[in-house]
């Protein structure tokens, strides 16, 4: 797992309700992008006009939201297919964090696994944060700091957010997660025991 | 303290529990199929890892699979290699695959309850966002992202946030010409796409309870349309029946065993759910969707809703947007409009009892001229029973095409897309901007509306037919 203890940098407002991940990378994109990278899959349909012209119109391909690092998004950010394909493509652009009021379940796991923070904030928050932004003509910094579990808005406001406690700690060490959970093999082994004769049928599909 | 049955489910496969609602869950089946399957297991091998339970993996292609007749792994060629590695793969890792071709094959969500791997009480995940269809099974199934199914491989378990309950209550009985794909779309535009995040839902009530167990998976599969990773319907009768002699489900004295497990499996009387709703369903009308996304349904006889008249601002902002791609104008009736193709098929309306009710109302019909129309049954044992009714030949009278089973058009991976700007009615569960296809426009519908739509040439209300 990618480690994330800090970011700094601009934060840039996409805020549409229930984006699902077709739209943050497009059925089409799946298979291209297994040789252009992740990262130019982003948002396709949004971003281009036509096979990879950027389109002007839309805010990733304008300075200085380009270098964005955070995005603030609105409720049921990556809603739909489980594709780890979304949280990969937001990482490989440059997000290390999203900030949304609710997610998409299979998404929100997705991202802790691909070095990106997915956090929890009201809409009222993110949307004083998206204005600051915008005031500021993209030229101002929000601050996450997931060892405190906050957001600090341009005009130095701190939220708090709060990140699952085993995810949280993965995502500050780097630390693997199969590595994690093989370490408790005698856990494991044990629930096993006691299960299988509860449940026999579980063990062997007959 | 009594229980809801997704609590029993949960707290029987806790292994260790993290604290804030995390725990590390024993899982009892994975399925994986072509899109995912193969780079799991090579990530795995990279890694020097064996997968724990070969046993207790079933895998099978369907995504990226072409449904054309006389198809082999190899039609859609950018497939090709991900079907072949699946193949290589699961050989190696002593999985069991159910091959394009061979008894069990499918679309994953069809074929799990089909062969029995998919019990009451059990623990099922897929990468797969459509895993809540096994729900229906009474089964704890959710989807899950490619590198949590690794984790799953490796380990036989996955960390988990426990989601907060819902119930969502069905009484009555269903009207002419009402499936329970009308049930839920209709549910989902009542309570929204994002009603269910963070939760779980328990379907109950009497419609579910005299729903066959074909529409119990339909109802579960738009679990994840309401942004709720699992849906899941109490195992009765009907359920022990379904399952019983299915190739791997249990026999002889563990199915007693089972049977009184499984009879334990529902929510206790006066368990406390974190949202409980009811839905009477003999007001659902046929229904339809008319924009991007799932939320978009309304009833066939209802008016293309006018977004000024939405009071929430972000909602009305995507009815525009919606309105704009699908090429509609608010204030106009759905029924009318005219479609350039209808899509039979998908892990949500492409089962028998779908294909019956399809068959019945194409029965001595034609497909409209204008209309390209196909029916990709869920699996070849759905494919071989459908042909064993004459459900084959009533289609291809009617002019639709019969093709072999996998997700075809219903994700668009395999190649099997709409045309740009073209217009389809599809039994399928997501209607996103371009899901079928760059610039494709989906109206989500049941089997029966969507033959209304192919033998009209238009969105039509099925009970006028």
């Amino acid at each position: 797992m990618e480690k994330l203890t800090t970011v700094e940098g601009v934060a840039v407002p996409i805020l549409r309700i229930n984006i699902d991940t077709d739209q943050i990378t497009p059925g089409k994109e799946l298979v291209r992008m297994r040789t252009e990278g992740a990262a130019a899959s982003l948002f396709a349909y949004w971003r281009y006009i036509g096979d990879r012209e950027p389109n002007p119109e839309f805010i990733l391909n304008r300075e200085p939201w380009n270098k964005a690092q955070i995005l603030l998004a609105d409720r049921n950010f990556g809603c739909g297919s489980s594709r780890e394909s979304a949280p990969q493509a937001l990482r490989a652009w440059g997000f290390r964090a999203v900030i949304a009021p609710s997610f998409g379940g299979i998404f929100y796991n997705n991202c802790f696994r691909n070095g990106l923070l997915p956090i929890e904030m009201p809409i009222e928050d993110i949307r004083s944060i998206a204005m600051q932004m915008e005031a500021a003509q993209g030229n101002a910094k929000v601050i996450v700091d997931l060892s405190n579990q906050t957001v600090t808005a341009p005009d130095g406001t701190r939220k708090s957010f709060k990140a699952p406690g085993v995810l949280r700690e993965m995502l500050l060490l780097g630390a693997d997660e199969i590595d994690v959970t093989l370490r408790r093999a005698a856990e494991t082994d044990a629930f096993r025991s006691r299960d299988r004769i509860k449940r026999p049928w579980a063990y062997r599909a007959a | 303290m009594p229980q809801t049955l997704f609590d029993k489910i949960w707290e029987s496969h806790v292994i260790e529990d993290f604290g804030d609602g995390w725990a590390l869950l024993h899982i009892d089946r994975l399925l994986i199929h072509d899109l995912g399957g193969a780079p799991a297991l090579n990530e795995l091998k990279r890694r020097g890892l064996k997968v724990r339970n070969p046993e207790l993996v079933f895998a099978t292609p369907d995504h990226a699979v072409s449904s054309a007749p006389g198809r082999t792994g190899e039609t859609f060629p950018e497939g090709a290699q991900l079907w072949s590695g699946l193949r290589k793969m699961t050989r190696e890792a002593g999985i069991r695959l159910f091959d394009l071709g061979e008894d069990g094959q499918g679309i994953v969500h069809v074929m799990g309850p089909e062969l029995g791997l998919v019990l009451p009480g059990a623990t099922l995940i897929c990468g797969d966002s459509h895993t809540c269809t096994n729900g229906g099974m009474g089964a704890l199934a959710f989807g899950v992202g490619s590198t949590e199914c690794v984790h799953a491989l490796a380990t036989q378990t996955i960390r988990q946030r426990k989601p907060r309950r819902m119930r969502i209550r069905l009484d009555g009985a269903l009207g002419q010409g009402v499936t329970p794909k009308d049930v839920i779309l209709h549910v989902i535009g009542k309570f929204g796409a994002a009603a269910g995040v963070e939760h779980s839902i328990e379907y109950a009530g009497s419609a579910i309870r005299q729903m066959d167990i074909d529409g119990r998976l339909t109802i579960c599969n738009l679990s994840v349309e309401m942004g709720a990773k699992s849906g899941i319907v109490a195992p009765d009768d009907k359920t022990f029946a379904y399952l019983a002699g299915r190739p791997f489900a249990p026999g002889g004295k563990v199915l007693e065993q089972a049977l009184l497990h499984w009879r334990s499996l529902a929510s206790d009387d006066d368990a406390a759910f974190d949202r409980d709703e009811t839905v009477n369903v003999a007001e659902v009308s046929p229904t339809i969707t008319w924009g991007t996304s799932p939320q978009h349904a309304i009833a066939i006889d209802d008016m293309i809703p006018d977004p000024s008249t939405e009071s929430d601002l972000d909602a009305r902002a995507t009815m525009r947007a919606a309105l704009d791609y699908m090429g509609l104008e608010a204030g106009r009736s759905i029924a009318g409009t005219k479609v350039d193709w209808v899509f039979i098929g998908s892990c949500t309306n492409s089962r028998l009892s779908d294909l019956r009710d399809a068959a019945r109302f194409a029965k001595d019909r034609r497909v409209d001229a204008r209309v390209t129309a196909w029916v990709v049954p869920g699996s070849l044992a759905v494919k071989r029973q459908a042909e064993a009714e004459g459900l084959d030949r009533i289609f291809r009278n009617a002019g639709f095409q019969w093709r072999e089973p996998g997700c075809s058009m219903c994700v668009a991976a395999n190649g099997e897309r709409i045309p740009p700007g073209a217009r389809c009615v599809s039994t399928t569960n997501r209607n996103f901007v371009g899901r079928q296809g760059p610039h494709a426009r989906t109206h989500l519908a049941s089997p029966a509306m969507a033959v209304a739509a192919a033998v009209t040439g238009a969105i039509s209300d099925v009970r006028c037919l």
